[in-house]
């Protein structure tokens, strides 16, 4: 059995987004920004493309800036207020200690110029609150960026509320909302959204391209200079094929989103049930508000990476936030936001499904998962002493 | 996967040597579980010979190979043999390890001098002591 489990990491592209691009590749291969008609045929699918986009995500499409994916929406969102903020006078910045490195690498760029930045708890459960974020508020404030899902635990934040306290207060609130558009109901006017990051290949759509919803008005400066697209603020030539297959993708999963949330959902809590049985094993992030599809688990007494590689040769693709995987000396920051300590995070799992994953794959999977780290607790001098009471169990 | 090389998942998915040993004549533990790798080797010694070599590994898939092989490298070998042992003859047994791995082998190697200490120490043989690592799971993490 071949299962792919780490949609959170990127999805396989839909064949309705396939179909909707391939036309554009060698037909119409057209610039939108020729005057000829080969390029106003592409100027019009842009546009076409921008307006089904800023419906899906209830704005204007004036609003809808294109972007080679997240990361850059992130960057322009932030960079933008920051400048703007700063030019009057206000050089503080509200955020999380768990959001994506676009979000927290950009503040850290920002400090070192003088930004000043509060990064809220997220607590045991990976949530933040309102209050939180109101508490933090000072004069000098001029953004508030919170993820709308975590990326690793896929908790969901209480984001209009938020954005509710932002508006009352006239900062301006931004939110990563990469793993949370096309698989739960985004609305920018009704959740009180000032800036919004997106990426297509997290809802099976293309990769490389995404967007940066800008509330109009809202200042938004260009990180790439050149030419006069997306109204001055985004330099290059469209990315036409990727930019249609992003609005077909959009419109195929906001049409399916509630059937597919119901299906992923029961997916989700049966996976967790079935985990759940392992040993010394923990849920990670928020029981309920999480989305439909994400589930994340430490298991004491194992590392990440051997775990994964052993799920791969069981034909489970999945990813761990282990130091050995991330890369670096530390486990997932996101697991130590939420209190791990580091020998648990170096032992987690993460298993992201999509609508296409079956109940007998979740079976299979549960099956893959615990056989695995039974072995791996068997050749493990950590998980000896525990159950020689030498050591003392950290996950109860 | 691409990340290592054949033998050493071969070393990974079928480890030589692994488990736990009853009445050892040594133990050697390094490595921290704060910075994700454990290994402790255990030693049967019996006329300056290791008659038997057991592993258990807390790690990555490379910490899991590096034990494996290291014990296959000092098995049946004389003490004296086994203590030349480096990491990077471990590394060039497995056919290489990436760059951010190679402190797997040196655990395996730091692991496996411990074990030869802790016999030399419980016979109360005499030995030289800069040929052993400083400590035991120095409590930092390894950033080769």
């Amino acid at each position: 059995m071949q299962i792919y489990a780490d949609n959170a990491a990127t999805t396989r592209l839909s064949d309705t987004a396939l179909k909707a691009m391939l036309p554009y590749m060698q037909k119409e291969y057209g610039n939108p920004s020729s005057l000829h008609s080969v390029g106003q045929r592409a100027q019009e699918a842009l546009t076409d493309a921008r307006s089904r986009i800023a419906q899906r995500l209830g704005c204007q499409p004036t609003e809808v800036i294109f972007t080679s994916g997240g990361s850059e929406s992130d960057n322009q969102a932030i960079r933008s207020v920051a400048a703007f903020g700063k030019l009057k006078g206000k050089t503080h910045i509200i955020s999380t200690a768990f959001e994506h490195h676009a979000v927290l690498h950009t503040l850290e760029a920002l400090e070192k110029e003088g930004f000043t930045v509060t990064l809220l708890d997220v607590h045991g459960d990976g949530m933040v609150s309102a209050q939180q974020v109101e508490e933090a508020i000072t004069p000098e404030t001029c953004l508030v960026t919170i993820m709308y899902a975590n990326n690793e635990i896929g908790t969901v934040q209480p984001i209009a509320e938020i954005g509710e306290v932002c508006r009352r207060h006239g900062v301006l609130f931004h939110t990563d909302a990469v793993q949370a558009v096309g698989h739960l109901p985004v609305n920018v006017a009704e959740q009180n959204i000032d800036l919004l990051s997106l990426s297509a290949h997290k809802f099976h759509g293309p990769k490389g391209i995404g967007v940066l919803y800008a509330r109009r008005g809202v200042p938004i400066f260009p990180l790439i200079h050149g030419g006069a697209q997306e109204r001055n603020r985004r330099g290059g030539t469209e990315n036409i094929p990727a930019i249609v297959g992003m609005a077909a993708a959009l419109d195929e999963a906001c049409d399916h989103l509630e059937e597919d949330s119901a299906k992923l959902t029961a997916l989700r809590e049966r996976l967790i049930a079935g985990l759940s049985n392992i040993p010394h094993s923990v849920l990670n992030g928020h029981r309920e508000h999480r989305l439909p599809g994400t589930v994340n688990f430490c298991f004491e007494g194992i590392e990440g990476e051997s775990l994964l590689l052993l799920l791969d040769d069981k034909g489970v693709y999945a990813s761990s936030g282990s130091a050995c995987t991330s890369g670096s000396l530390d486990p997932s920051h996101v697991l130590l936001s939420i209190g791990r300590p580091h020998e648990i995070a170096h032992g987690s799992l993460r298993l992201s499904l999509s609508p296409d994953t079956t109940e007998e794959e979740v079976d299979y999977m549960i099956g893959a998962v615990t056989d695995v780290v039974a072995y791996l607790r068997s050749i493990s001098p950590v998980w000896r002493n525990l159950e020689a009471g030498i050591q003392e169990f950290i996950i109860q | 996967m691409a990340l290592y090389s054949a033998k050493v998942m071969d070393h990974f998915r079928n480890p030589r040597n692994v488990g736990s040993m009853e009445n050892p004549s040594g133990v050697g533990e390094v490595g921290n579980a704060k910075c994700g790798d454990i290994m402790r080797i255990y030693l049967k010694i019996e006329n300056d010979i290791i008659v038997d070599v057991k592993f258990e590994t807390f790690g990555c898939g490379s910490a899991i190979a590096s034990s494996s092989m290291a014990t296959e490298l000092i098995r049946g070998k004389p003490v004296s043999e086994a203590l030349t042992l480096t990491n990077q003859a471990v590394v060039e047994a497995l056919d290489g390890l990436p760059a951010q791995k190679i402190h797997c082998s040196v655990l395996a190697e730091e692991a496996i001098k411990l074990a030869l200490k802790d016999y030399y120490d419980k016979n109360g043989i005499e030995y030289d002591h800069s040929q052993f690592p400083c400590c035991e799971s120095c409590g930092h993490c390894h950033a080769h």
